[in-house]
């Protein structure tokens, strides 16, 4: 059976935009072609989960990935980096089927530890609405104060990876420039 | 490294946050001027005009010189661009991820519609 899938063979790419809210909020929103429900999934079902989040252009391995998304569950990345791997993870604060998942960013921990309960962290508000078989997807990351940004780095936890070699280029070409 | 490295976007980030000092900054990318021309384009204040160059200038995005009465401003050492670019990057970041989002999504709505 071909059902229908032939109907829409290739649907609409859309948009991803990035808007930073405040000092301390980034937005980014895409449409997903998909309804709520499996764009849920993929975001708290580690075998979905890590079939995406870690796209090729990356150049990241994902080593490992547990998700327990629950409401007090963690959450667990590993990936592949020399000289050591690096590990991402955190807590589910809120888990509403289809509709609404938050979670902290616990790793930034490095100089000054964030404390229990990722109270130095990010957190990341994922919400879900469907329209018309498609699925809106709001991503809210979010400081709880200026300090934990500074600690925690800029964006996701690897947003600040992925570009963490940028960030140092333009470290170099803002402290030249500045003289500050 | 990284932290005094966000302190600076973020500075940035928030001057950049208001529509007024967005325009001083396109304004001063066509030409240079002085807080009076800038207040007067704007139809702002001056005490309104030299708020907003104050912030611009403390996110080392125009720096300001007196000569004689007049204080010029012109675009500081930091650009716009790299804050741009910054987005965009992050924006780029999160379109990859939510393209492929976008494959596994489509091919488990195909699995559901044939059964």
């Amino acid at each position: 059976m071909n059902a229908r899938t032939d109907s829409n063979p290739d649907p609409v790419k859309h948009r991803t935009t990035v808007e930073r809210k405040s000092d301390r909020e980034v937005v980014v929103t895409r449409t997903i072609n998909g309804p709520a429900r499996i764009v849920f999934e993929a975001f708290t079902k580690a075998e979905l989960f890590k079939r995406w989040w870690v796209p090729k252009s990356m150049g990241m391995t994902l080593l490992s990935c547990e998700l327990d998304a629950r409401v007090g569950g963690t959450y667990r990345l590993v990936f592949d980096h020399s000289p050591e791997p690096v590990a991402f993870f955190g807590m589910y604060i809120e888990v509403t089927p289809y509709s609404r998942v938050a979670w902290t960013n616990d790793e930034g921990g490095e100089g000054g530890e964030g404390g229990e309960g990722g109270e130095g962290g990010s957190v990341t508000t994922v919400t879900f609405e469907e329209q018309g078989g498609k699925t809106l997807v709001v991503l809210h990351e979010s400081y709880p104060s200026k300090e934990a940004l500074d600690a925690a780095g800029t964006g996701s936890a690897d947003a600040m990876f992925e570009t963490f070699d940028q960030l140092d280029e333009l470290l170099v070409a803002l402290g030249e420039n500045s003289g500050q | 490294m990284v932290q005094y490295m966000t302190t600076r976007l973020d500075t940035a980030f928030s001057a950049l946050s208001d529509a007024t000092r967005r325009g001083v900054l396109e304004q001063l990318g066509r030409a240079d001027g002085s807080i009076t021309d800038l207040a007067e384009k704007f139809h702002m204040t001056l005490t309104g005009m030299k708020k907003h160059v104050g912030v611009l200038e403390q996110a080392g995005l125009v720096t300001t010189k007196k000569i004689g009465r007049v204080r010029t401003c012109q675009l500081g050492p930091r650009r716009l661009e790299e804050e741009t670019a910054w987005l965009e990057r992050y924006r780029q970041q999160w379109d990859e991820r939510f393209d492929e989002l976008d494959k596994v999504v489509e091919e488990l709505a195909r699995k559901g519609e044939e059964r």
